[in-house]
């Protein structure tokens, strides 16, 4: 019985992704192949967040590369799925909180995947650029047709008699 | 091709083997290469063959080994 408990509360239903990037290889990157390089992983919005003036690009293009690689797991993307990483892009909302927009395949992939909400949130310190992210598809009903009202009484820690 | 291969390899995969000898099918990403390195592997092949890889071949699979990487190489250079 307690083995059915997370898959009718639905956390099948999160999909997480995680990947951390050296800094300094994406500045070697830049270095070596400059706007080849750019142009193939990032869009044209994110080159200029990037490398806006006043702002060191590499730690800001590793952990949108991060982010890009989390949501490729975050989706259970297949050695066989295709990643052009200008399908997912990395937006900055007013609030300075990062967001994901999927674009062609990448979005195919995500509606294959059944996920209606993306989450995603980067971190850079010194070497190293983290993204973590967080995918969510509607919690489908539980095979028992069991309610959620159900559920989180079920949840509560129950008295020994 | 496969001795131009394993240059790039040697110079951006990242590789924990050697890349001039390592087996043709083995798995480079067992063998260290980062995704990002994969990049580098990407953009240095598309130099040194004179060729851009479509979206369709984006796949880690394409990337995996020698010999995979040859086939796109040659597919991509077949018509020329």
């Amino acid at each position: 019985m307690v083995q059915r408990v997370p898959a009718a509360l639905g956390w099948h239903g999160a999909f997480l992704g995680v990947d951390v990037v050296s800094v300094a290889d994406v500045a070697q990157a830049c270095d070596r192949f400059g706007d080849h390089y750019l142009r193939r992983v990032f869009t044209p919005a994110e080159v200029a967040y990037c490398t806006a003036e006043g702002r060191a690009p590499a730690p800001h293009l590793a952990a949108r590369f991060a982010a890009k690689e989390a949501t490729f797991k975050a989706l259970r993307g297949s050695a066989e799925d295709p990643l052009d990483w200008r399908s997912i892009e990395v937006l900055r909302r007013a609030d300075g909180s990062c967001a994901l927009r999927l674009h062609g395949e990448m979005s195919r992939l995500a509606d294959r995947r059944g996920v209606v909400h993306l989450d995603v949130s980067l971190s850079h310190d010194g070497a190293y650029a983290i993204a973590v992210v967080l995918g969510a598809r509607p919690i489908a009903a539980s095979p028992s047709g069991v309610s959620f009202g159900i559920l989180r009484r079920y949840k509560r820690p129950r008295k020994m008699q | 091709m496969i001795d131009e291969i394993r240059a790039v390899l040697k110079e951006h995969g990242r590789l924990s083997v050697d890349a001039a000898t390592c087996g043709e099918r083995n798995d480079l990403y067992a063998a260290g290469m980062t995704s990002q390195a994969s990049v580098n592997v990407m953009l240095a092949l598309e130099r040194a063959f004179d060729i851009e890889f479509p979206d369709r071949m984006l796949k880690r699979s394409v990337f995996e080994s020698i010999a995979s990487i040859r086939d796109a190489v040659k597919e991509l250079t077949a018509n020329r």
